[in-house]
């Protein structure tokens, strides 16, 4: 047993270190620093970057572009982006469809959607959650019927994140409705410029356009979109749930919104005129998060240890997502704590006022809306109560 | 980075494993802890000379295997999943640990006494009311001609009524709480002027209140240097709340696996207790204390040999979420397993008990937060040695 990294993966590190630092857009981070919304050419700018460096996609193989990396190394890259504030890699591409491609694509879509996912130039959405299917995912009732060399699909998607920017989009669709539900499924690409799609906003409580409803109407799908068997789509749909549990952690994101709270807590006024982190019961609440997180970091790095003896990630990552998302909901909630009276104003920006001092500390601006917004992560990529039923069944045998 | 186990490791646990399978069943140690020795000295025998587990941690130049915190690690946990009482974590883990650490012919000679399993030795540190802080010492130690004179009282002492000789911390200057100033010495405890006052623990082991009323000791009797004991005492009690941590893992483990099976057993409403959601639930809740637990633990355990400071701050971490988790997971393992929970006659109330103690041993989940919050604050070297 032992804790170090090799001499070759802290090289890397700081390589991939100096790297963000001399190649991250400025418009970007400045966009990020004053609170503004970011647009589809700001997350692919950034994207493209790491593209022309071979390191858009870092857990595919080599074959297609990867950049062959061990697990320890994925586990450092990620660590520097989120360590430095980067806009994430979008995952829906590089993360979620283009594993599943890559495994039971055809040699004609590897060629026709590998290329242009690593390279930033297709933004790709998921088509999973329904009205009436969400932690039953199963039970989705969007319909493809099979038209010549189509597929004619009706239906309605939910939650569908960054759908406005999204050029094509991966799909569960029911094709065989006689069949047993997980049995009737197929997994189908479609051009999100199709006639008969159609993208509306839902607008989250804090105010946030980042999830869509997907209306399906008479879309034809050509056959050869379609990725593995027909109905054979929930075996790529388990496997992409696989994929996309690792990593959902956010043990550095969280770990750099910690230190944003404690900067804060630093300098604003607690309730007994010190600042706050000298507030015996704020600094408290501060150092069982830290620690909480601190045993979430060890759990993960046990993880990455053993997927570094080839042995893939388990159902163990349920709990990094139970507990990565707890964690990230609790920091917000205590940002919005720190930020007191002035979590309250509802600001883009500062009304007008003659050379008027900004209204409340930098720090609240926004503290409310990410906590509100931060809700989601116990709810999205299977809730913690479906991840606590997957621990229940597949680890404890109950 | 790799969290597994050496070969010799493996080894070292499977063997105890199998050997606490055959003579430490729960009724074996039932009836064992009822007796008036509360322990039985022919398992401490057998862990010393016929595994040689009791040297397994502790360096070769003193007769040790040469291992380290790593194995005690698999000791401690092997031993919380049969919940032996035997004093490992005293004598080994922090009277070894102490005279290890400490160069004098006396100092090596117990620690071959140690290994070879013919001392039992354990530290006195605590006092009435001193708490959690061990420079937090009353106890006195006066030169009286070329030796020395010990008044105070010492309390709660583990393992105190199975030793021979006590490892017991004392003032040779300094106020009360000050780091400077406080002195390790060896004490026969048939030494003039030592009385110990023997009784049974919630958990089915032994402790002692110890009066120390004008003990009389010669020149050799100090360990180390005079008023300077303290960072190596910080240092000791670390590898053993890391060691504690590492018996919990054990406990829980155990907590864990009792728990899930009886759910699967018993019947209510017409199903087996575990097709019901909420308790599964409530029983992935305790798998993850368990297995953040084991996070933790394997954290402070690697770091042990870290500068003070980043030892501290880890093990104070540790222990304070592995103390929480012992409550938690016992508190959970006895709500799923109903009344019968409760009772005497289940090993699961024993481990629970255990759990309960572990975590207020050494430092309470708060004592360790707040010593972690305090490291962080003033970077305080002293604190830790």
């Amino acid at each position: 047993m032992n804790l170090d990294f090799s001499p070759e993966d802290l090289a890397f590190r700081d390589e991939v270190r100096r790297f963000i630092e001399e190649n991250y857009p400025a418009a970007v981070r400045s966009k990020q620093e004053s609170g503004e919304e970011l647009g589809r050419e700001d997350f692919l700018a950034w994207h493209r970057i790491l593209g022309a460096r071979g390191w858009s996609a870092p857990a595919w193989p080599v074959e297609y572009g990867g950049p062959g990396w061990s697990s320890i190394q994925k586990f450092i890259f990620a660590e520097e982006l989120a360590r430095a504030g980067t806009v994430p890699i979008l995952p829906f591409g590089i993360n979620m469809v283009a594993p599943v491609i890559q495994a039971f694509g055809t040699p004609e879509q590897k060629q026709r959607f590998l290329p242009p996912t690593l390279a930033g130039e297709i933004w790709w959405c998921q088509g999973y959650s329904e009205p009436g299917a969400g932690s039953d995912l199963a039970g989705l009732s969007t319909r493809a019927v099979r038209d010549g060399d189509h597929y004619v699909v009706n239906g309605q998607k939910t939650w569908t994140t960054l759908a406005q920017f999204a050029d094509w989009g991966f799909f569960l669709v029911r094709t065989d409705p006689a069949a047993k539900k997980q049995e009737g499924i197929s997994f189908l690409l479609i051009d999100m410029k199709s006639p008969g799609v159609t993208v509306r906003p839902i607008i989250t409580l804090d105010g946030a356009h980042e999830v869509n409803e997907v209306w399906l109407e008479d879309v034809r799908v050509p056959v050869e979109n379609r990725v593995f068997e027909e109905n054979k789509g929930w075996t790529c749909a388990k496997f992409l749930l696989a994929h996309e549990r690792t990593g959902i952690a956010g043990v550095a994101r969280s770990k750099r919104a910690l230190e944003r709270l404690r900067a804060t807590a630093a300098t604003e006024a607690g309730d007994d005129g010190q600042p706050l982190d000298q507030d015996p019961f704020f600094r408290r609440k501060m150092t069982e998060l830290e620690i909480e997180l601190m045993a979430l970091e060890y759990t993960e790095l046990r993880t990455l240890a053993r997927e570094a003896q080839g042995k893939g990630p388990g159902p163990e990552s349920s709990l990094l997502k139970i507990e990565g998302s707890v964690i990230q909901q609790r920091l917000a909630e205590l940002a919005l704590e720190a930020a007191g009276r002035y979590g309250a104003p509802h600001l883009k920006d500062d009304p007008p006022g003659e050379n008027a001092p900004p209204i409340g500390p930098k720090s609240a601006r926004g503290a409310a809306d990410v906590y509100f917004n931060m809700r989601k992560t116990s709810i999205y990529g299977g809730s913690n109560e479906i991840q606590r039923n997957i621990i229940a069944k597949a680890v404890l045998g109950l | 980075m790799d969290f597994s186990f050496s070969e010799e490791q493996r080894l070292l646990r499977d063997s105890l494993a199998s050997f606490l399978a055959d003579t430490y069943s729960f009724e074996a140690r039932r009836k064992a802890i009822a007796t008036e020795a509360g322990w039985r000295p022919e398992i401490w025998r057998a862990l010393a000379q016929d595994l040689g587990v009791l040297g397994a941690a502790l360096p070769e130049e003193l007769g040790g295997l040469g291992g380290g915190p790593v194995d005690n690690l698999v000791v401690m946990q092997a031993l919380g999943q049969a919940l032996v009482v035997e004093p490992y974590l005293e004598t080994v883990v922090i009277g070894a640990g102490l005279l290890k650490r400490i160069d004098s012919p006396a100092a090596k000679a117990a620690v071959e006494q140690i290994i070879a399993g013919e001392l039992i030795t354990t530290l006195a540190w605590g006092e009435p009311t001193s708490r959690y802080d061990p420079a937090d010492v009353s106890t006195t130690a006066r030169r009286d001609g070329a030796g020395w004179r010990l008044d105070g009282r010492k309390a709660v002492v583990s393992a105190a009524p199975w030793a021979s000789k006590l490892l017991v911390t004392a003032r040779t200057s300094g106020a009360r709480r000050e780091g400077q100033g406080i002195s390790l010495f060896l004490v026969g405890k048939d030494a003039p002027g030592v009385t110990l006052r023997d009784y049974p623990t919630v958990d089915g082991r032994r402790a002692a209140e110890i009066t120390l009323d004008g003990v009389m000791l010669g020149a050799d009797a100090l360990l180390g240097q005079e008023g300077q004991a303290l960072p190596g005492i910080e240092a000791t009690l670390d590898e053993a709340r890391a060691a504690l941590c590492a018996e919990a893992l054990g406990v829980m483990g155990e907590m864990v696996r009792q728990t899930v099976d009886y759910a699967k057993q018993r019947r209510q409403f017409g199903h087996a207790i575990a097709d019901f959601q909420v308790l599964q639930h409530r029983m992935v809740d305790m798998f993850i204390r368990q297995e953040q637990s084991v996070s933790m633990t394997y954290m402070a355990t690697l770091k042990l040999d870290l500068p003070p400071l980043e030892r501290a701050r880890a093990v104070s971490a540790a222990k304070a979420h592995v103390g929480r988790a012992c409550t938690a997971v016992g508190q959970a393992a006895v709500q799923v397993h109903g009344g019968i929970g409760l009772t005497e006659e289940l090993a699961l109330s024993h481990y629970f008990k255990r759990a309960a103690m572990i975590e207020q041993a050494l430092g309470s989940s708060d004592f360790h937060l707040r010593r972690y919050e305090m490291l962080d604050r003033s970077g305080e070297l002293e604190a830790v040695g």
